[in-house]
């Protein structure tokens, strides 16, 4: 395939709520090769939710209204995509893990069923080739396949996510978009299901964007990074970039909240103040109000985007003054 | 489950544990049930009437249209246990009869009310908006005209024969299930799961069908069993206003009505048939309240 598998171009997404217009995604840019992994990080509120439902066409509507850009997967535009296509698209090209594997289970179906859902929708299966399917997709899950008719509540928090997996990869997709898929497990768990992840990204070698918060998971199993603020990638590059040369005051922020073993701190240091709020982002520079390096050009002129060798960075430190003016 | 006993004091070998983690959520709710004595009762009225509807020809010790003009109003006796009405006919064999016309009706009915009421509710519950609005403000109308009078003008506008009277019944209780329905799928169109079946590529009719519809079974359970005791007891009303089961057959509410005349003389003629509604309805309800009261989650220990 020529070009990358998916690539995001400008994609700016609002929310028209009553207390006024969210701005959720204001001109992500990315790029992503079939069978590498980019990790989406930044907290909460940051857009990468919004980023994720938009490339499957699934920003709540209304309030969500994606108002520019282009998703281009496979050479072809999602956004321009009737709800007919993208159904096709779905689970069928992208799949989707879900945080919770807690609540993105049927309670009153088996397992098996919801396995083959997937396979049902875009494979024209015959119920018995399915439930085949979705037993095999079990047992590549580690998970007994005749435990294929028990329902979700039958199943453990880290059985349960791996169902999740087993049914976002049924029909063997292109894509697949992890909305921080361990957030909900506890930390041994959270390995396990890394890991097996991991093994059956390559297997597959399925593409997969990572949305997580947490930069230990990031550091395990991602290529490229990230990083958002407010809506807007800030800072992005290879996993060797970001880790050993982070640029961006936010993303050096963030890594100064990893508590160090063997550094003897007392106290981990965490970004001062708080994400500006969505209905009225600052002028200029969207992290300049915390930002320990601001400048007066900060809080007037959006920084353009200086590219190093993939490496880009969002911020006036290192461009020469602003390349997009607003 | 072939290892029933020792639920509650099982051994802590995984096996015992991985057998009862296998018990369907729905064992648990016959679990929380059997514990109300109340429901139980009620359902052992139920599961009497059916039994007793299925077996009505075996019996009924008389033909329950055999008219015997010598022994009409005839009192309470051996030879006939309730007594016969004023063409002699068999009071025990025309309510036995009765019966099967009552629990058709009751549950025909119910049918009809839940299946539509249920996807009209799931429909609009789902879809919100337009549609949503339009759906429920239809069953709005339909709840401002008292559920008798709508009934009896259903019935007025077909006819009276007994596929008109299920219709009719089973119009007037729709806005009940389709409330009933709407509201659940209103929180579960929302939960994770969800949006996760959309996330794979099922269409609105499976995620309707798969996820919103069997999420919604405990209400639509409770609220056709309290349904069945209004249908039974609309069906009799309608049928005592002689909209509803014509004569001869034996139907308790026109057994009630034609009873009436000779209310002075032979009152067994309708405190029989009334007897047999009240604890009909009775038990229906209490049986409804205790399956409401298993079905529901927040009381699960």
């Amino acid at each position: 395939m020529n070009g990358p598998l998916l690539e995001v171009a400008d994609l700016n997404v609002i929310y028209k709520t009553y207390e006024g217009t969210v701005a959720a995604v204001n001109g992500v840019e990315f790029s992503l090769e079939a069978g590498r992994t980019l990790g989406l990080v930044g907290e909460s509120g940051a857009g990468k939710t919004t980023t994720a439902l938009s490339i499957m066409g699934l920003v709540p509507s209304p309030p969500g209204i994606i108002t520019s850009g282009s998703v281009n997967f496979a050479g072809k535009n999602l956004l321009s995509f009737s709800e007919k296509e993208m159904k096709k698209i779905r689970g069928n090209h992208i799949s989707m893990i879900f945080q919770d594997p807690m609540t993105s289970l049927n309670p009153v179906v088996t397992v098996g069923i919801q396995i083959s859902e997937a396979l049902v929708a875009h494979q024209n299966l015959s119920e018995a080739e399915a439930e085949k399917k979705a037993m095999e997709m079990l047992e590549k899950v580690q998970i007994p396949g005749q435990r294929y008719r028990e329902y979700p509540h039958e199943f453990s928090g880290g059985m349960r996510q791996r169902v999740v997996i087993a049914m976002a990869l049924a029909c063997n997709p292109g894509l697949i978009i992890a909305d921080e898929p361990t957030t909900a497990l506890d930390v041994t768990i959270q390995a396990q299901v890394l890991d097996l992840m991991r093994s059956l990204k390559e297997e597959f070698s399925t593409a997969m964007i990572m949305i997580t918060h947490d930069l230990g998971v990031v550091g395990e199993v991602c290529d490229h990074v990230a990083v958002m603020y407010a809506g807007r990638i800030v800072e992005t590059g290879s996993l060797e970039q970001i880790f050993g040369n982070a640029r961006h005051p936010y993303t050096l922020g963030l890594f100064r909240c990893i508590p160090d073993i063997e550094e003897e701190t007392s106290k981990i240091r965490p970004i001062e103040g708080l994400m500006p709020d969505p209905l009225d982002l600052p002028s200029g520079c969207p992290f300049h109000p915390r930002c320990p390096q601001c400048m007066d050009v900060c809080r007037t002129v959006v920084p353009g985007v200086l590219d190093d060798g993939g490496h880009r960075v969002m911020c006036h430190l290192y461009g020469k003054g602003g390349a997009a003016r607003g | 489950m072939n290892n029933g006993n020792g639920t509650l004091f099982a051994p802590s070998s995984v096996q015992t544990k991985e057998r009862e983690k296998r018990r369907s959520p729905w064992w648990e709710v016959w679990r929380r049930l059997r514990r109300n004595k109340a429901a139980v009762v009620g359902m052992s009225v139920v599961i009497l009437l059916v039994v007793v509807a299925v077996l009505a020809p075996v019996l009924a010790p008389y033909d329950p249209n055999q008219t015997n003009i010598k022994m009409r109003l005839q009192g309470p006796s051996s030879e006939h246990p309730l007594g016969t009405d004023n063409f002699g006919r068999d009071m025990l064999s025309r309510i036995i009869y009765g019966s099967r016309i009552s629990l058709y009706v009751g549950f025909v009915a119910v049918g009809i009310g839940a299946v539509f009421g249920g996807i009209l509710g799931a429909i609009g519950g789902y879809y919100g908006g337009r549609l949503d609005n339009f759906i429920m403000r239809c069953m709005d109308v339909l709840l401002a005209i008292p559920q008798i009078i709508l009934a009896i003008a259903i019935v007025g506008a077909l006819g009276t024969s007994l596929l008109n009277l299920m219709i009719a019944v089973g119009i007037s209780q729709l806005p009940r299930y389709a409330r009933v329905v709407r509201a659940s799928a209103l929180t579960v169109r929302g939960q994770e799961y969800v949006e996760a079946a959309r996330a794979v590529g099922a269409s609105d009719a499976r995620i309707i069908l798969e996820n919103i519809l069997p999420n919604c079974m405990a209400p639509i359970i409770v609220q056709s069993t309290l349904g069945v005791a209004q249908a039974i007891l609309s069906a009799a009303a309608l049928s005592f206003l002689g909209l509803g089961i014509q004569p001869p057959t034996a139907e308790w509410g026109s057994m009630l009505s034609s009873g009436r005349q000779f209310l002075r003389n032979a009152p067994y003629l309708t405190f029989f048939p009334g007897l047999a509604i009240s604890v009909v309805v009775l038990a229906l309800n209490i049986f409804g309240d205790g399956l409401r009261d298993s079905l529901d989650p927040k009381l699960r220990q």
